[in-house]
């Protein structure tokens, strides 16, 4: 094992992730905050509460959820992008490192900047609604699996873009609209009959269905299904990147 | 001695079809300076980044330091570092930084003293805590040289180490490849610049098309192919060769003051005593005389054009 090598990598992410904190931490912060005001207080003043719930905490474990997707793609994707695009990722694959080295130094820092960012908008969400998380170690678990999970998605895509726009069309084209249409502000329930059979099909409805019943003990779909489908795709992504390692996709001519 | 690096019957098909390497069969010798001279698109930068673990081969086996790259490939590559031919740096990164990851990437405990010297010998200390962006391109050469350097290999590949440097770069880039080789490095550079090769090298491979053509002692190759020429610079101008003298390899020069003798330095009898006496019979004088040999990238070119021996012969300076 390449302890060495593994944290190098994960410290160089890191780093830079540090060198633009301001950047990387307000953003979300500002937005998320955004969406409090519009969702939370202009609307949600006149929403009925769901399950009990009130809707501006309603809304807290999907919002979270929405920016844990994006930022563990942007993350993973970028993190392993750039020394392609740079051309210095010749010096990660000429070192006497592992493709698991490889995937948990960038993915790890990745989902780890996804975690930190997670609890940043919990905080925040905590400022303007109050809440309380029912089942706290489900919630971390929650979080991280997720985080790992879409970090090591983002890693792929890195891999596999050709370009900047290629980077930018799966969170845009697919992840986004996936997350707003997974319930991130309202109950599958209140979606009439037909299309709360479609919404089974989109992942992100276990996990954001999971999420939420890690702070108020309501789901969509058993909290069970919910962390079977989020290893599922763990799996997936994990195949997928052995896959990669060891055709050299996109990383050995 | 067991060879530091030894290749076998390698090939390399690119998914494009292109055969770029073609049954290469190389050893290197530990602790030597070995040259891998071939003109451009011969398949250099392929074999070295097959050997690093950058570009799958296709067939055919590599051993570093009797580890083989793919089955031991952690074993093989922290004995090995590698400058590229393209420089390519995390701008953002500072020198400092950027040479401890790469010294932790390849699985070195932290060791802030070595790396000073490292970055010290190539005038890098001063400019550590600079952003690699801010460097010129010199400098920036000099980054990937420090970052190759930095989890102390035994094997260090260069690969066109000079192409488009300036002299000072140069100068203290073979400064430091001799100390490293009295170091026990061994170093791999490719060049299609023969004066380096000429300068530095051990030894010399030619790669052409994907096949080593040749690999020698590179002075045994300067002698073996190397044909000399013994030039007489005569008191009186003649007109032409007299028959006399016509079953000898001679040339009278345009202005017929000179006569121009080529020879094997190899063979037994290099014919030089018996003309030499020949011209004294006949009465020919001569008040100078002067050999030369031809130089590396004359064998070079003929090899590489499939000539076997270099006939028109340019002189590179009196080493009579
Ligand atoms: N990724 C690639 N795909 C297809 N052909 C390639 C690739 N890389 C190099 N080649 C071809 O292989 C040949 C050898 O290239 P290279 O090893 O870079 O030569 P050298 O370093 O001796 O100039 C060239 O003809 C080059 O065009
Ligand atoms: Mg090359």
């Amino acid at each position: 094992m390449n302890t060495y090598g593994l944290l190098a990598i994960y410290r160089f992410e890191m780093a830079r992730w540090f060198r633009t904190l301001v950047q990387s931490v307000l953003s979300p912060v500002i937005s998320t905050s955004l969406y409090f005001v519009v969702f939370g207080a202009a609307i949600g003043s006149r929403m009925a509460q769901i399950d009990g719930v009130s809707y501006g905490a309603f809304i807290v474990p999907g919002l979270i959820m929405l920016s844990i997707l994006t930022e563990s793609i942007s993350n993973g994707s970028f993190g392993i992008y750039m020394p392609r695009y740079s051309g210095t990722i010749y010096e990660v694959l000429s070192a006497p490192l592992s493709p698991f080295e490889i995937v948990t130094g960038y993915v790890g820092a990745a989902a780890t900047k996804s975690v930190l960012l997670g609890l940043i908008i919990l905080a925040t969400a905590r400022l303007f609604v109050p809440f309380e998380i029912a089942h706290p170690f489900w919630m971390v678990t929650f979080l991280v699996l997720t985080s790992i999970t879409f970090s090591l998605f983002g890693f792929l895509i890195g891999i596999w873009a050709t370009g900047w726009e290629k980077l930018q069309i799966v969170p845009v084209l697919v992840v986004t609209p996936l997350a707003f249409l997974g319930g991130s502000f309202y109950s599958i329930s209140m979606l009439p009959p037909l299309w709360q059979k479609i919404a089974l099909f989109n992942p992100v409805v276990y996990l954001i269905s999971g999420f939420r019943w890690s702070f108020y003990g309501i789901s969509d779909v058993a909290v069970g299904v919910s962390l079977a489908m989020t290893f599922l795709f763990m799996i997936i992504c994990l195949a997928i990147a052995w896959w990669v390692f060891r055709t050299g996709y996109r990383l050995k001519a | 001695m067991q060879p530091i690096i030894s290749v076998s019957n390698l090939t390399k098909t690119y998914a494009s079809g292109f055969h770029a390497l073609k049954g290469i069969d190389l050893e290197i010798r530990r602790g030597e300076i070995f040259a891998l001279l071939g003109p451009n698109g011969a398949g250099k930068t392929t074999l070295i980044s097959i050997i690093c673990g950058i570009v799958t081969p296709t067939s055919g086996t590599v051993l570093a330091d009797g580890h083989d790259i793919i089955k031991e490939y952690r074993a093989a590559r922290s004995k090995i570092g590698l400058v590229p031919q393209e420089i390519a740096n995390d701008a953002f990164e500072s020198v400092w930084a950027t040479v401890k990851f790469s010294r932790g990437l390849f699985g070195k405990p932290p060791n802030d003293a070595y790396l000073e010297q490292v970055l010290k010998d190539l005038s890098l200390w001063d400019k550590k805590d600079n952003s690699i962006l801010s460097l010129s391109g010199g400098m920036k050469r000099r980054v990937m040289i420090a970052k190759a350097l930095s989890h102390e290999p035994q094997i260090l590949f260069l690969d066109e180490p000079t192409a488009g440097v300036d002299v000072e770069l140069r100068r203290d880039m073979w400064d430091m490849v001799r100390r490293l080789r009295a170091n026990g490095v061994t170093i791999i550079l490719t060049t299609h610049y023969i004066e380096e090769a000429e300068e530095m090298a051990d030894r010399i491979g030619i790669i052409n098309k994907g096949e080593i053509i040749l690999v020698e002692d590179k002075r045994t190759l300067m002698r073996k192919l190397g044909r000399k020429q013994l030039t007489l610079h005569l008191q009186h101008p003649l007109e032409r060769i007299s028959p006399e003298l016509a079953h000898r390899n001679l040339e009278l020069s345009a202005d017929g003051t000179a006569l121009i003798y080529t020879f094997d330095s190899q063979q037994e009898s290099t014919g030089i005593a018996s003309l030499l006496r020949q011209l004294n019979e006949l009465g020919i004088d001569f008040k100078d005389l002067n050999t030369t040999e031809s130089s590396l990238e004359e064998i070079f070119v003929s090899l590489v054009k499939r000539d076997a021996v270099p006939n028109g012969l340019a002189a590179t300076g009196g080493r009579a």
